[in-house]
């Protein structure tokens, strides 16, 4: 009760803190703001940057875009990495390898789905077949139009990756896993890597620092490098993509089956 | 938004708590849209609000559904 009372407080006091603090921000959207308009006496600010000269330096659109999978590539790269330790963690700490002859458990992997009656079956199953196909669909087209419109590789991987989740909901876990086995996805994730970090080693082989895409000009054969950046923001975001789908269904597999991977929900 | 947050935090039955958490998500992505970050709203409406709560939901269902505290 005590501890409840102590702490009770302490997050009031900070909170208090907090929300004084906020208060001496600019206020939204305020063009004369630091971030907005540069600091006094310096040159133009980040935002106005990027604003001016995004479009012009790469043709693309969508200037989150181009920021996150351009000008902070590296991050990104290292954001795709985290993804993949994250689903290598999660293996790690859940999988159950080989079979679990475990008293404990051997009751629970029988339960019965709540879904049992087959007209359910039919509709869930009938819904899933028509929506999986257009959320798919959708998926790609978020991954291949992110430099254009909102969106990009995780977005559009999060989307695949929900697909699969589907389907496993609708039937059960051994129908996606054909669809997308365990040695699969994680050939898939790092393969999704490997395709980031090959477009910044391809740029290092042709004598440029990494990530740099506009000297890829000459295999792409773009008309000019601002072009060339924006196919590799392409083909990085595709990279991150695989990795988020592959990383998203083998967390949902191995939670919904406590790493056993057979009789998920 | 924050009735959302502060129900999802107080109420006992943890699958409902993770589906007003996945609510709570969506109105964070409603609030991301209409101060103009449609790509962080995309984001969140993706994860936050589909996929967390599909994984919450899953490792409910392999654990106790009711919170002791």
């Amino acid at each position: 009760m005590i501890t409840k009372v102590f702490a009770t407080i302490a997050v009031v006091i900070t909170g208090s803190l907090l929300l004084y603090g906020v208060t001496e921000f600019p206020s939204f959207g305020d063009p004369h703001s630091p971030p907005n308009a540069g600091v006094k006496g310096g040159g133009e600010s980040v935002s106005q940057y990027f604003i001016t000269h995004t479009y012009k330096d790469t043709k693309v659109p969508n200037i989150v875009t181009a920021v996150l999978a351009d000008y902070r590539g590296y991050d990104t790269m290292f954001e795709t990495v985290v993804i993949f330790a994250a689903g290598i963690a999660i293996f790690v700490i859940l999988r159950v390898v080989g079979d679990n002859s475990d008293p404990t458990r051997s009751g629970e992997g029988k339960r019965t789905s709540p879904i049992t009656s087959d007209h359910n079956r039919i509709i869930i199953g009938t819904t899933c077949r028509i929506v999986i196909p257009i959320v798919q669909l959708f998926a790609l087209y978020v991954v291949a139009h992110g430099h254009h419109s909102p969106g990009g590789g995780f977005q559009g991987g999060v989307l695949f990756g929900a697909s699969f989740i589907l389907l496993a909901l609708a039937s059960d876990l051994n129908t996606a896993l054909r669809r997308l086995s365990e040695k699969n996805y994680f050939a898939l994730a790092a393969v999704g890597i490997l395709i980031y970090a090959g477009f910044g080693i391809l740029c290092q082989v042709l004598e440029r620092n990494f990530l740099d895409y506009s000297i890829l000009q000459k295999i792409f054969l773009t008309d000019g490098p601002e072009m060339a950046r924006s196919h590799s923001m392409l083909g990085v975001e595709v990279g991150v993509a695989f990795t988020v789908t592959a990383i998203m269904f083998s967390i949902y597999a191995n939670l919904s089956s406590r790493g056993t991977l057979k009789n998920g929900l | 938004m924050v009735v959302a947050a502060i129900i999802s935090l107080s109420v006992k039955d943890l699958l409902s708590a993770a589906m007003i958490f996945g609510i709570y998500g969506f109105l964070i992505c409603l609030l991301w849209a209409e101060m103009g970050a449609v790509d962080v709203a995309f984001t969140e409406a993706s994860v936050g609000a589909g996929v967390s709560a599909v994984f919450l939901i899953a490792t409910i269902y392999n654990t106790k559904r009711k919170s002791s505290d």
